[in-house]
């Protein structure tokens, strides 16, 4: 039980000091690539110290729900991050929520954002929330078809029984993960407004979807709301990672070298996802707001395409 | 306690049929109101309490048979494990809203229209779910239904009212007149009317099929199945708030109750193409309830559209559980059965909280228009809270209860590869693809709700000098605000309780939860999903107010009020913030010409003309046009041919009774 619970509180500091880290290399990566410079690795950390630093200006009929959503939508992500098997699938937790649990509570987090959005009665947080809810209602059916693969294949939504059947030998490539993976890495991209769905640098105010909703925060609550942003970032890459490359985690009652060798494996993970997603958003554009349901809409189509093959792998 | 279930709620009943007597007289009385809520609420509360002592005392039938009405019927009632479930949800209904209208009903200008009504309305619900032979169940039906009528015509001569009540008469007596007929098949030739005769009576297919087709008909139109639910979103705002609150939160549920009774209990074993039929419809309502609400800007009328949306959910629930009992697959019945009776639960108990709420809005401000509301967190800070609560609850959102009810319908739904149909396998998750559809697009328009008429500036002077709502209001409302987080928490407690009427309607339970470690709920096995809404509600809670305290200690804590940023360039005019219909633009642009056949026009000035550009967006319900109005159309038609028989001269009628009678006579005598 001590293991265990030590084991959960490694997992959620790891989650939250790796996380700016990881939007630090993507950074970093894409501006590599672009032949500049670009920002230290370390610059989220620093951009987060200043802005808890500095005093909040709050819009003057702000409500308490406006201040009260920045420490929520951090405790929502956070855990729904640290119930992500990351180098070991014995988390303490992990009875608590399986999948739908994880999609349910990022569910919370997008509710309370756009309401704080549309909290101060600006036209800008109303376009934010109005087009993230839009995004997200076409999202969510692709997460869960994504959900039902996994679950026809491995027999939970569990993630740790997911990782640990599917890395168990014997499950073997199969076409239906493959369509999964790619529907949920667009469920992913447009989850976490990157590139072609959202811009994460845009100043350009009438293309922002996430950054237009938390336009009006400053201050400790716009670096709560980054680092957020930034954990859910990870949450994804963990979650893609955790299933689709379960391999050389440490499952219960390992040993020391088990899950140093999980750890190292996991931040190989990370560093190949952040290369990969700097390479993708180098590659294409940002889309007009009204064809990301055709994207997403093609992220559904996948999903579905996946378990009807499963279906007919199966009666083969 | 030694009094039986069934003569507590007929005491109960025979009380509230008083109270209502003694409303016709004292109405116009001062105080009158004040004590017959009074009344209402102390009868509610015994049935409830009656009703949950049953229920967890393992719900054994009880049953009375009184020599009333039909002789060679008489009236039979019976309490079991499914009916107190019921009874539950109509006495908290009942309960929170005579609570609630203590305070709400002083706003009233005329209480002789709905003080008699009401305790009629609540006594012909209890009636309809303890009713136990097709004459008491229709006669209860059928003054439950008049008695609705008669609070959404309360108010006939403000706006649409008049006809909102119209189309209502017109749908409920067509939906009794479905489930008259289907009792009569039910009972067969000798006219086995009780419910006992019918369950040992074996219907073959053909007559099972009419017998489930009328009922999805007469029971559907109640609960407001698409296509029959054109009367709801018009029936159930026009009625005061708290009768809003009884008919979508609980009328729908008994209706429900008569879907599940003659479905599950009374016809006997169906077969699995059946589940396909309630699943796609269950699927299409939801979805369609979900979007034509996102499309509405009258606060009462979208939670009514909401009803929809969530009938659809309960609906899905029940179709998977005919088709797993269908393949014996008891154990997934049970877990689909109770799924759906937990939906109906958790939507009694959120969507009454919503529509108290939108009465209390309507009583500070005057206004069910959403772009006339705005800012009200500020004035109404106990009633945003509330609404807010059964906003996210309604969303789907962990850690409340909405959630749970529609992870335990995902749950059954992933046990669907192991249908033997291949129909089925492919539909199911197909469904899954719908519903999951609706709960993000609910909460897109709950984040309409609550944005546009609690959060920004105030739209209107009305809305910008409200005050928050009476006491009793906000105690009803938080009542019912804690029991969406409680229900949510602890969902073990709420399955355990549904287990006898699961036993009832599919013939298996789910595992016992309210025993496992640490409250979790698994409703298969461990290794295959489980949840613990108590662990995360109190994570999340902790996390959040332990980084607030050491952001506040440890970096800054300073704050400054100052003018909305806005990009540089707030604008003071509240109409420059988002409205509901701008909020909903996208969503309309997505579906709007497939499923309302939305028509866009823009009336642009021609250049030099200073005047305003004019946008108009006409949008239809596609039920209404496709269904309705021809048929609507026809019997004008038909109306207008008969209508020279009422100019006839007397001798002309002589003639036509003559014709009538040796018309009859020749048929008699022409069939042997």
């Amino acid at each position: 039980m001590i293991v265990d619970l030590t084991i959960q509180g490694l997992e959620m500091i790891l989650v939250l000091t790796l996380a700016p880290a990881l939007t630090g290399l993507v950074r970093k990566v894409k501006a590599r690539l672009l032949r500049r410079r670009g920002p230290p690795l370390l610059q989220p950390y620093r951009d987060l110290r200043r802005l808890l630093g500095k005093e909040v200006v709050l819009a003057e009929n702000a409500s308490w729900l406006f201040r009260g959503t920045p420490y929520l939508v951090l405790a929502a992500t956070w855990l729904g991050a640290s119930l992500v098997p990351t180098f070991t699938t014995d988390l303490f937790f992990s009875g608590a929520a399986d999948l739908l649990v994880i999609t349910g509570l990022l569910g919370s987090v997008r509710f309370l954002l756009a309401l704080a959005g549309m909290d101060v009665g600006t036209s800008f947080g109303g376009i934010g929330s109005s087009r993230e809810m839009m995004i997200a209602s076409l999202a969510e059916p692709a997460m869960l078809m994504v959900v039902f693969t996994l679950a026809l294949v491995a027999g939970s939504t569990q993630l740790s029984s997911i990782a640990e059947f599917l890395g168990s030998s014997g499950v073997g490539l199969r076409v239906s993960l493959g369509l999964a993976l790619v529907a949920l890495c667009m469920v992913a991209i447009a989850e976490n407004a990157r590139i072609p769905v959202d811009n994460p640098a845009t100043h350009l105010e009438l293309t922002m979807v996430h950054e237009a909703m938390i336009l009006e925060y400053s201050g400790r609550h716009l670096a709560v709301l980054e680092l957020a942003a930034w954990i859910k970032l990870l949450l994804y890459i963990s979650l893609i990672g955790c299933v689709f490359l379960p391999w050389s985690m440490a499952s219960s009652g390992a040993g020391f070298m088990a899950v140093a060798i999980g750890a190292g494996a996991y931040g190989a993970k990370l560093v190949a996802g952040a290369f990969l997603l700097a390479l993708f958003e180098t590659t294409v554009a940002k889309m007009r707001v009204f064809r990301v349901p055709e994207f997403l809409g093609a992220s559904l189509m996948l999903g579905l395409l996946a378990i009807l093959l499963l279906f007919l792998a199966r009666s083969l | 306690m030694s009094i039986a279930p069934v003569i507590a709620v007929l005491w109960s009943v025979a009380g509230l049929l008083v109270t209502a007597v003694l409303a016709v007289v004292v109405a116009r009385a001062r105080g009158a109101s004040g004590a017959v809520y009074c009344l209402t609420i102390t009868v509610s509360a015994i049935t409830l309490i009656v009703a949950l002592a049953h229920l967890f005392g393992g719900g054994s039938a009880s049953r009375l048979a009184m020599p009333l009405g039909v002789p060679w019927v008489g009236s039979h009632f019976r309490v079991d494990a499914l009916a107190s479930v019921f009874l539950v949800v109509v006495n908290l209904g009942g309960f929170v809203a005579s609570l609630y209208a203590l305070g709400y009903g002083r706003h009233e200008p005329s209480p002789e229209r709905i003080l008699p009504f009401y305790p009629a309305f609540l006594a012909g619900m209890n009636l309809v779910v303890v009713a136990d032979d097709a004459f008491t169940f229709l006669v209860s039906w059928e003054f439950m239904s008049l008695a609705s009528w008669a609070l959404v015509m309360a108010h006939h001569r403000e706006g649409d009212n008049a006809r909102a009540g119209f189309i209502y008469i017109v749908m409920a007596s067509a939906g009794t007149l479905a489930l008259l007929l289907a009792f009569g098949l039910l009972a067969g030739p000798e006219g086995a009317y009780s419910f006992d005769a019918i369950r040992s009576g074996r219907l073959t297919p053909p007559l099972t099929t009419a017998v489930l087709a009328l009922v999805l008909l007469g029971a559907g139109s109640k609960a407001g199945i698409v296509p029959l639910h054109v009367w709801l979103p018009l029936a159930h705002p026009a009625a005061p708030s708290h009768v809003s609150a009884l008919m979508s939160g609980v009328m729908t549920k008994v209706a429900t109750y008569a879907f599940i009774r003659i479905v599950f209990d009374l016809v006997g074993p169906i077969e699995w193409w059946w589940g396909t039929v309630v699943l796609v419809v269950g699927g299409v309502t939801a979805v369609m309830g979900v979007l034509h609400a996102l499309m509405q800007h009258d606060l009462k009328r979208l939670l009514a559209y909401h009803t929809v949306e969530n009938i659809g959910i309960i609906f899905v629930g029940l179709g998977l559980a005919l088709a797993f009992r269908a393949n014996a697959m008891d154990g997934a019945a049970a877990l689909a059965f109770t799924a759906a009776l937990f939906h109906v639960l958790n939507h009694s108990v959120f969507k009454s909280l919503l529509f108290l709420g939108s009465g209390a809005v309507l009583a500070a401000t005057g206004h069910r228009d959403m772009d006339k509301l705005g800012g009200l967190i500020h004035r109404m800070p106990a009633t945003s809270f509330a609404f807010l609560i059964g906003a996210a609850a309604i969303s789907a959102l962990p850690p409340l209860n909405g959630f749970v009810s529609e992870w335990l319908v995902f749950q059954a739904i992933l046990l669907s590869p192991d249908l033997p149909q291949w129909d089925l396998k492919i539909l199911v998750p197909a469904v899954g693809a719908l519903l999951a559809l609706s709960a993000a697009l609910a909460a897109a328009c709950f984040v309409k709700a609550f944005g546009v008429s609690f959060l920004g500036r105030p739209r209107s002077p009305a809305a910008s000098v409200a005050h928050e709502t009476d006491r009793f209001s906000l105690a009803a409302m938080l009542i019912l605000a804690s029991l969406c987080l409680l229900a949510g928490v602890l969902p073990g407690f709420v399955i355990d309780a549904l287990a006898p009427a699961a036993q009832i309607g599919t013939g298996a339970q789910m595992p016992a939860q309210s025993a496992l470690p640490w409250l979790s709920i698994i409703p298969v096995a461990e290794s295959r999903s489980s949840y613990n809404g108590l662990l995360l509600f109190l994570l999340v809670a902790g996390v959040a107010a332990i980084s607030s305290f050491a952001i506040h200690r440890l970096a800054s804590g300073a704050l400054r009020r100052a003018p909305a940023w806005d990009c540089g360039s707030p604008d003071p005019d509240p109409a420059t913030q988002y409205t509901a219909g701008s909020f909903a633009q996208p969503i309309r642009r997505i579906f709007g010409t497939i499923v309302f056949g939305a028509r866009e026009r823009l009336h642009m000035p021609p250049p030099g003309d200073p005047g305003p550009a004019r946008f108009e967006v006409r949008m239809t319900d596609a039920a209404w046009e496709g269904l309705y109005a021809p048929l609507a159309r026809a019997v004008t038609r038909v109306a207008d041919r008969l209508n020279p028989f009422q100019f006839l001269t007397i001798r002309r009628y002589l003639a036509l009774v003559l014709v009538a009678l040796v018309a009859l006579l020749a048929l008699i005598a022409l069939r042997p």
